[in-house]
């Protein structure tokens, strides 16, 4: 149909993510930002949450990041100013998260809607910052801001032969960490009964408001984290740009929905979408395809697991 | 047009809603529809409008035999419902709702539709506006507006389910007046109902069902007490049953209101004390709940005081309830009780509140181990709550109360339940009254509230009658006032 062989598209992707170390080290330095907003993600799926504000979750996250290197870059060592920037990532994404939260627990205002509202004010934001207050000396250009400094990145670690961006490991780490906390923790017990049944959780004795604006805050936490990713990870571009976070969080929902409550699933799909993204850009180089290609095919493989999913719940209903 | 329904079946999985249910109307009548909630009078009368297919059994009208597969299809054989919550579009002017259904091409004619919506109603004294919004109706204009839109439709069996739930009482004499016109016009009417007072009032015979079943046809008008018999059943024998002394007054509710969206409860007294058995008597739907919900904070109580074990806890939340040493146990064992999906396990780790973070896994198992030995349940630590029986639910839901509890507060405690899965609960139930516990239960079996309960409240329609003692009452006082006659 597109005058090109999926087959040959497929080893090139494959081949454009994994050929060289350098490629390798692009895709895992991609991988980190999924890692994280899913590991959120997983948090408020437990509770039944569709938290779609993560997107602007992961931008706020960039964006208080960004601002506390401004404001700390000169004045501390650089890992104190990188570290507070962490922090302040985890903060914004937080506060942003828990609005969509309060609004959900007290406005009465669905969770989707009041997340979609706030990704676009949290994208509009950092078009301003980027355009206004943090423009580069002299001009005003969505390119994004000055660069960091390359003390203000994070490591890479080497594991020969690949140098692995210091941020995979933070992700992997959000990973566990949510993984356990969800299995072996009275939050992730209390989560599990509000995600199957709020009204019985409630009556169990439960505060179920409380705990979901917890989840909420975890959740917007861990895309925060993914936004600091997106600022200062080995391979990024250190700046704050327009709209930083490039779908990532509506990318780490599909994650999610595929890999159901598994953090190990998660892991491996948010991986291969990591290796589909990067390895997509060498299509029109070599097929004169366009790149978005491997927004399509990933979208495609979701429909598809989407679709096997409904048919087995069909089968299964039918049965019983 | 006569109406026959010839030995109907309808079951929803195991429960049979309908189980051979026969019934004739005659042109130029008023037939009347009466039983307890759950009878199967709104199974019946849904089979009838084409909303239900029977699993078994004839409809026959004027004779002869049809079958009515649709909504649109009972329209068509001239047989319309109004459903209990009228059915209408509320962004919707009068006039539109009015023309939903019309058979006709592509072209609304408004103006003739118009027309007749003014004729119509002033033919039945029903003064609607064609162009306000439907949402800006009361309920009884709404109903109003679908019996003529039916009418429009060249209904000559009309169906109302329960249409005096929300209506004003003048609404209510238009609407009687109108029915006995539409009778008089040579249509059927069939009018469900609990209320006996109004079937008394309005019908010309009756069919009273209980459990799916046709308990008894009366020509009206009948005596009160054969109608109560019929409805409720016979006087259960009487359980002699040792008399506790009982303790300090553990819930106290002073000239209460509270209300939800449906219904307002006003200026309710009780005093119930340790070791005392309450039972709240009346058809689904009529307070009950709301009373247990501003028992247990669960509904906003906008006047008077409610003190749990001596505390006040007016305007405090369940979760206070709670920690007063209150319990609930609603009627949705799954889904409100039980959370559909968690284990026994993780329902034990749930009951066991340690304020620790991380949950203590091997505990929670032997407490499950512990329940499941000690009540019987059907099951392993590790069985989903979804997988259990009703009877286990229940079961389960018991063993997960704390070791002390002053109230309790339960909706049909043995509803769904064989009698030996009842017996138990009641067993268990009685053990933790002897400990000290008041427990108020509401339930729609009277021989359950006569045989278990000290004294009786009855609801009625957000009325509060008694309490009644339980040695004294008798299932057609009962049944007067769970009908709403001397409340």
């Amino acid at each position: 149909m597109l005058g090109a062989s999926p087959v040959e598209a497929y080893r090139l992707i494959v081949a454009g993510a994994l050929g060289q170390p350098e490629r390798v080290a692009f895709v895992l330095s991609a991988w980190a930002p999924l890692l994280l907003a899913a590991a959120g993600l997983l948090v408020t799926f437990a509770a039944g949450l569709w938290n779609i504000g993560v997107e602007g979750q992961v931008l706020l996250g960039a964006v208080f990041a960004t601002g506390a290197l401004r404001a700390l870059g000169h004045l501390l060592p650089p890992p104190g100013a990188v570290l507070l920037a962490g922090l302040a990532a985890v903060l914004g994404g937080s506060l942003w998260a828990l609005l969509a939260g309060a609004l959900r627990a007290y406005g009465n205002v669905n969770e989707i809607f009041g997340g979609l509202g706030l990704n676009f004010i949290a994208g509009s934001l950092t078009v301003y910052l980027v355009l206004g207050p943090w423009a580069r000396p002299g001009i005003a250009s969505t390119s994004g801001t000055l660069p960091f400094a390359p003390s203000l990145w994070l490591p890479t670690i080497p594991v020969p032969p690949l140098e692995v961006p210091g941020e995979v490991f933070l992700g992997i780490a959000a990973m566990g960490a949510v993984s356990v906390a969800l299995r072996g923790t009275y939050f992730g017990l209390h989560l599990a009964a509000i995600g199957r049944s709020l009204r019985a959780a409630h009556l169990r004795g439960i505060p179920t408001t409380r705990e979901m604006l917890r989840a909420f805050a975890a959740c917007g936490g861990l895309a925060g984290l993914a936004g600091f990713v997106l600022v200062t990870g080995a391979h990024s571009r250190h700046q704050l740009f327009p709209l930083i976070s490039g779908g990532d969080g509506f990318l780490a929902i599909l994650v999610v929905l595929l890999a159901g409550r598994s953090a190990l699933a998660c892991i491996l799909i948010s991986g291969a979408f990591a290796a589909i993204s990067m390895g997509s850009l060498q299509l029109p180089l070599a097929m004169q395809l366009d790149s978005s290609m491997g927004g399509v095919i990933q979208s495609l493989l979701v429909l598809c697991a989407i679709l096997l999913r409904g048919l087995r719940a069909r089968l299964v209903s039918r049965e019983g | 047009m006569r109406v026959e329904l010839r030995d109907i079946h309808k079951s929803f999985g195991p429960v049979r809603a309908n189980d051979g249910v026969s019934l004739t109307a005659d042109a130029g009548t008023i037939h009347g529809i009466l039983g307890e909630n759950g009878a199967g009078k709104s199974t019946l009368m849904k089979v009838l409008a084409g909303i239900l297919q029977p699993d078994r059994g004839e409809i026959l009208l004027d004779g002869a035999p049809v079958r009515i597969s649709s909504p649109a299809a009972a329209i068509r054989l001239g047989i319309g419902m109004l459903q209990q919550d009228p059915l209408d579009f509320p962004s919707l002017s009068v006039l539109d709702n009015f023309l939903l259904g019309s058979p006709g091409g592509l072209v609304l004619d408004r103006r003739r539709a118009r027309d007749a919506l003014r004729r119509l109603g002033a033919r039945f004294a029903f003064a609607l506006d064609p162009d306000a919004r439907g949402e800006d109706l009361t309920v009884g204009e709404r109903q109003q507006l679908e019996i003529l839109r039916l009418l429009r439709l060249g209904v000559r069996v009309l169906i109302l389910d329960e249409p005096t739930t929300a209506i004003s009482a003048s609404q209510r004499g238009q609407l009687f007046a109108a029915l006995r016109a539409m009778a008089a016009d040579g249509k059927v009417v069939f009018f469900v109902s609990h209320k006996l007072e109004e079937v008394q009032e309005l019908c010309d015979a009756v069919t009273v069902l209980r459990r799916g079943r046709v308990a008894g046809e009366a020509a009206m008008p009948a005596e009160t007490g054969r109608l109560v018999q019929l409805m409720f059943g016979q006087e259960p024998p009487r359980v002699t049953r040792a008399r506790l002394p009982l303790g300090p007054p553990v819930l106290e509710l002073a000239d209460v209101t509270a209300s939800d969206a449906r219904l307002t409860l006003e200026h309710v007294s009780l005093q119930v004390r340790a070791g005392e058995v309450v039972g709240l008597a009346g058809l689904e739907g009529s307070g009950q709940r709301l009373f247990l919900h501003a028992c247990a904070g669960l509904a906003p109580v906008t006047r008077g005081r409610v003190r749990i074990a001596g505390r006040d806890l007016t305007g405090r939340s369940y979760a206070q309830f709670l920690a007063a040493g209150g319990a609930y146990l609603p009627a949705g064992r799954l889904g409100e009780g039980l959370i559909p999906g968690l284990t026994l396990t993780e329902h034990a780790a749930l009951a066991g509140r340690h304020g620790t973070l991380f949950v203590d896994w091997r505990a929670a198992a032997r407490a499950a181990a512990r329940h499941i030995g000690e009540l019987h349940i059907r099951g392993t630590p590790r069985t989903d709550v979804q997988a259990l029986s009703g009877g286990n639910q229940q079961r389960a839901l018991l063993a997960l109360l704390p070791d002390h509890v002053s109230v309790l507060l339960m909706e049909h405690p043995t509803r769904g339940l064989d009698l030996e899965s009842a017996e138990e609960i009641w067993r268990r139930l009685l053990d933790r009254r002897a400990r000290g516990t008041a427990i108020v239960f509401s339930s729609s079996d009277l021989d359950e509230l006569l045989a278990r309960s000290d004294r009786i409240l009855v609801f009625s329609g957000g009325r509060v009658a008694g309490p009644l003692d339980a040695r004294e009452a008798t299932v057609e006082r009962l049944g007067e006032l769970i009908g709403g006659k001397g409340v």
